[in-house]
């Protein structure tokens, strides 16, 4: 068993887990944080996706001892005092979701295109969330969406 | 005090936006993986890693003493607990245990089970379990299977004939006799016939959510609550209940939020059956969730079937008749639906012409694969692929353009309802004016000018068209062995907001919102004040499910017809109470009132309030407002539209590129048109994948070469051009909303369109048809004459 302390959502938890522990298990199964979702087991479809330090990151492909003294932001902290962030209500207002299953990874991957880059073209976008796999939308609500939150 | 009313809009026809998306926007939905129960225990499976092999040896003493293993299974201990797993066609079908009992028929079928404290250790056991083959050949070529050859799979099942000839068509009786009079009088009148062999290749679902189920049988109460993500909740505890010898009213099946489905979650599968039977047995909850890897195995296949086409005309492109011999691999076993699927190919080979003489047989054939079953679209797409690439090769060969080929052979609006040759009834539609609008807002000239110009060139570009029509709301009892009805439930709370339930069970379609806007209207209430409940039984008290493009069009309705059965009881009240005539009343923005007198009203509380305290009671009423309904629709709906397609083919690297994507789709009436487009621009990504990058594809071994998202391309955003949309509106007159349905719309025109664009682009190469998916190495050797 490994010693880690991890900022989660702005709280500082720490835990004993096994080294083997995936990020996404920690985050699941003892936080209780299940907005954090698991697509597949080859690093390929984004439903994991949270913010390492501000990143986006793949949280199916780093260890929680990985994120040791790290700050993590999952969906659920995604939104500040009661305000959902823009791109929340961008992707409810246009629609960008259907079974809403990879709906948390891909909001955060446009968080993080979004910050490096607050003014893409359709082009960008699409490159820029081609890390996250939706099998229901067809990804067009979801770049419209990304524009809307990148018009601000 | 004056108070104002507010005008509530109407809500039917409107883009509104969902209700189910806070939760789902800030991870706040609770997935079956997401619900813990207290002493929960994990399953996982040890799946053959052979396609075809005798099972000799298990060994499963080291995982059975690793810490944190309650329990080991074999084949032949699940066997005494989960009977062979039932079917929900009509045709006969061999013994399919849940786990192997001893001979495995395909990579990835279960062979033994583990019962762990958690996943990891779950895993860990299975992986510990030793298991040792005799190997047998596997079947993988399709053709060759027919032959029995180089296995028989089932023993009962010669030549690997699930399905041995199932004739249909001009010609063919109800007792399956053959007349073929009509359809040699076509071919003989012919003056070309376009004859060729296509592939409708096979296809992972790949809902985003694997599959996953969590079983609690509770001991001291003999019954069970069984959550798993399905599309059908209740046909799923039909089966439990049936399996582990219980009642229906002993089982709760409740599907949570459900991650995406396909048609891969309509199946009962042999995980859900097992993790119910060791509940019960162990007296404990048990979850599984399955891996994308697994999932590759496990779940349903789509598709993977063969169509050998003959298409006659004249030289005026007049078609004069068609013949479709249809050979479907099938994987190594019938789930529920696996057998009737091409059957929906045969049911709409008659597409959207007039064909004098049809005549399709349908041979379904057993192979060392991962069984088929429902993929969007389930039949349809195949058949519309068949005859559209048909009518395309036509077209060329007559050097016609696609459209007035089509345009030359349409069924007309004045033949509706039109009897095919297929025994469908086409309820209505106007297929000439959707594809005008679709022609119109592709530019066609200008489109096929540009075309030419990119051509003159050098570039390979190509353009293509497709018309499809699909049978959808599925469907009169007679065609679905669960019955085809839908039911609702509607009850005015006594404060008078509205709860209601339907047993249509959404993953995504939005059904909360669509049937909220549908109940504000009739109720003349706002939106936040109704509430739709789905997905467990225990709520909804009855239910078919959501498949086949029904939700609106039969679950829908049935909320209607509850809906208006609630209404003309309140009315009632509500005439009692205003000392008014019921027939007089409107109800409109939160108000009872007499037509033209919105003052002298009621509140809509008001009246509901009047319902549960009923001083005194109308004669002849009960008190309360609650009412329900089933709805029988009499026919399918057939929704229809045309597809246009431009795409570009890299002559250095055979890529393929697809340019713009236009579609006009006709679903009758919209209830939510925001909705509506997405779940178009969702088939149609399914069937754009399918044309380009999605293939399921097996070694000769029988193993499986696309078993990860690694190897098997489901689109990314990139893949994509902006969609453009547009609709006409035939409304159906099978059901009072007229509407026929539209979530697997997007899967069929597109692939033919698509398809036909490819071999636009290649039309220098003389090449006449190419098979999906359209990998860049096919592509290239056509442009380099075969040559590498
Ligand atoms: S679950 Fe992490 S990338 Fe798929
Ligand atoms: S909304 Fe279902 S996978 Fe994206």
């Amino acid at each position: 068993m490994a010693q880690i302390s991890i900022t989660v959502n702005g709280k500082v938890r720490k835990a004993d887990v096994e080294p083997r522990l995936l990020l996404t298990h920690f985050l699941r199964e003892q936080l209780n944080l299940t907005g954090t979702h698991l697509g597949c087991d080859t690093s390929q479809c984004g439903a994991c996706t949270v913010l390492i330090d501000g990143r986006s990151a793949k949280s199916c492909t780093i260890f929680a001892v990985q994120a040791d003294g790290a700050a993590v932001t999952t969906i659920e902290g995604l939104a500040k005092d009661g305000q959902l962030h823009a791109l929340q209500t961008a992707f409810w207002e246009e629609h960008g979701l259907q079974c809403g299953y990879c709906t948390p990874g891909m909001i955060l991957s446009a968080v993080d295109l979004l910050q490096k880059n607050p003014k893409p073209s359709e082009q960008q976008i699409r490159e820029g969330i081609s890390g996250n796999y939706c099998r229901c939308t067809g990804y067009q609500h979801i770049v419209n969406a990304v524009q809307r939150a990148a018009r601000g | 005090m004056a108070t104002t009313t507010p005008v509530l809009p109407k809500l039917v026809g409107q883009r509104v936006k969902r209700r189910e998306d806070p939760r789902l926007i800030q991870g706040l939905a609770s997935y079956v993986d997401d619900i813990k129960v207290a002493g929960m225990q994990y399953l996982a499976f040890k799946r053959s890693d052979v396609a075809h092999g005798r099972i000799t040896r298990i060994d499963t003493t080291a995982a059975a003493a690793m810490d944190g293993v309650e329990a080991v299974f074999t084949g032949a201990q699940i066997a005494e607990i989960v009977p062979p797993m039932p079917i929900g066609t009509p045709f006969p079908s061999p013994a399919h245990h849940a786990v192997a009992v001893d001979v495995v028929r395909y990579a990835g079928e279960p062979v033994a089970v583990v019962v762990a404290r958690d996943r990891y250790v779950a895993r860990d056991a299975a992986d510990a379990i030793v298991v040792s083959y005799e190997r047998l050949p596997a079947v993988v070529d399709l053709e060759q299977a027919m032959t029995g050859k180089p296995a028989v799979i089932h023993k009962d099942f010669a030549n690997n004939l699930a399905v041995a000839l199932v004739p249909g068509g001009t010609g063919v009786g109800a007792d399956y006799s053959v007349d073929d009079t009509a359809i040699n009088k076509a071919f003989a009148a012919a003056e070309v016939v376009i004859s060729q062999r296509m592939v409708n290749q096979r296809l992972a679902p790949t809902a985003i959510e694997g599959r996953g189920v969590l079983a609690h049988y509770e001991p001291g109460r003999g019954t069970m609550t069984i959550w798993s993500s399905t599309q059908n909740p209740h046909i799923l505890r039909t089966m439990i209940a049936a399996m582990n010898g219980l009642g229906q009213d002993q089982v709760r099946a409740i599907a949570p939020e459900v991650g995406g489905g396909f048609g891969a979650k309509i199946n009962i599968y042999g995980e859900e059956y097992v993790a119910a039977a060791i509940s019960k047995k162990l007296g404990v909850p048990i979850k599984w969730v399955e891996d994308r890897s697994e999932a590759f195995v496990a779940t349903t296949h789509g598709r993977d079937i063969l169509g050998y086409i003959d298409l006659a005309a004249k030289r005026d492109g007049t078609v004069l008749g068609l013949k479709l011999r249809l050979i479907a691999d099938i994987g190594a076993y019938n789930m529920l639906l696996t057998a009737a699927i091409p059957t929906l190919t045969m049911l709409m080979a008659n597409a959207t012409y007039n064909i004098p003489a049809i005549r399709v047989t349908l041979t379904e054939v057993f192979t060392n694969k991962t069984p088929t079953d429902a993929y969007r679209g389930a039949g349809r797409p195949e058949a519309t692929y068949f005859v559209e690439r048909a009518m395309d090769m036509l077209a060329r060969e007559l050097n016609m353009d696609p459209a007035d080929l089509r345009r030359k052979n349409f069924i007309q609006p004045y033949q509706f309802p039109f009897a095919t040759q297929m025994g469908a009834v086409y309820d209505s539609g106007d297929y000439e004016k959707c594809m005008d609008l679709a022609l119109k807002n592709a530019k066609w000239k200008e489109l096929k000018a540009e075309r030419d110009a990119a051509k003159a060139k050098g570039r390979l570009v190509g353009i293509g068209m497709a018309m499809y029509v699909e049978v959808c709301g599925l469907g009169p009892s007679s065609s679905l062995p669960t019955g085809g009805w839908e039911h609702s439930g509607v009850t005015i709370e006594r404060d008078g907001r509205i709860t209601a339930t339907t047993g249509a069970s959404p993953h995504g379609q939005g059904n909360e919102t669509t049937f909220g806007q549908m109940l504000a209207d009739q109720f003349g209430v706002p939106l936040e004040h109704v509430t739709i409940l789905h997905g467990d039984t225990s709520i909804v008290k009855q239910g078919i499910g959501t498949f086949g493009s029904r939700s609106q069009a039969v679950g829908g309705t049935a909320l209607h017809l509850a809906g208006g059965k609630v209404k003309a009881k309140m009315a009632k009240f509500a005439a009692a109470l205003l000392e008014a005539n019921e027939d007089d009343l409107v109800f409109e923005n939160g108000r009872v009132f007499v037509k033209g007198a919105p003052a002298s009203g009621k509140s809509f509380a008001e009246v509901a309030a009047y319902a549960y305290v009923p001083v005194p009671l109308p004669p002849g009423l009960e008190p309360g407002l609650s009412d329900e309904a089933f709805f029988e629709p009499a026919n399918n709906t057939y929704p229809f539209g045309c597809h246009i397609s431009m795409l570009e083919i890299d002559r250095e690297t055979g890529e393929p590129k697809l340019l713009k994507l236009i579609a006009v789709d006709d679903a009758g009436n919209l209830i939510n048109p925001l909705i509506v487009e997405g779940q178009i621009h969702g088939g149609l990504a399914q069937g754009i994948g399918q044309a380009m990058i999605e293939e399921v594809v097996y070694n000769s071994d029988g193993q499986l070469v696309t078993g990860s998202f690694m190897d098997y391309a489901i689109p990314r955003a990139i893949d994509f051009p902006r969609f453009e949309l547009d609709f006409t509106c035939t409304p159906t007159p099978v059901n009072p909303l007229g509407a026929k349905g539209v979530g697997e719309a997007g899967t069929l025109g597109s692939t033919p369109c698509i398809v036909a664009a490819a071999v636009d682009a290649l039309s220098e190469f003389g090449v006449k048809h190419i098979d999906m998916m359209l990998r860049p190495e096919k592509l290239w050797r056509i442009i380099h004459g075969g040559k590498s």
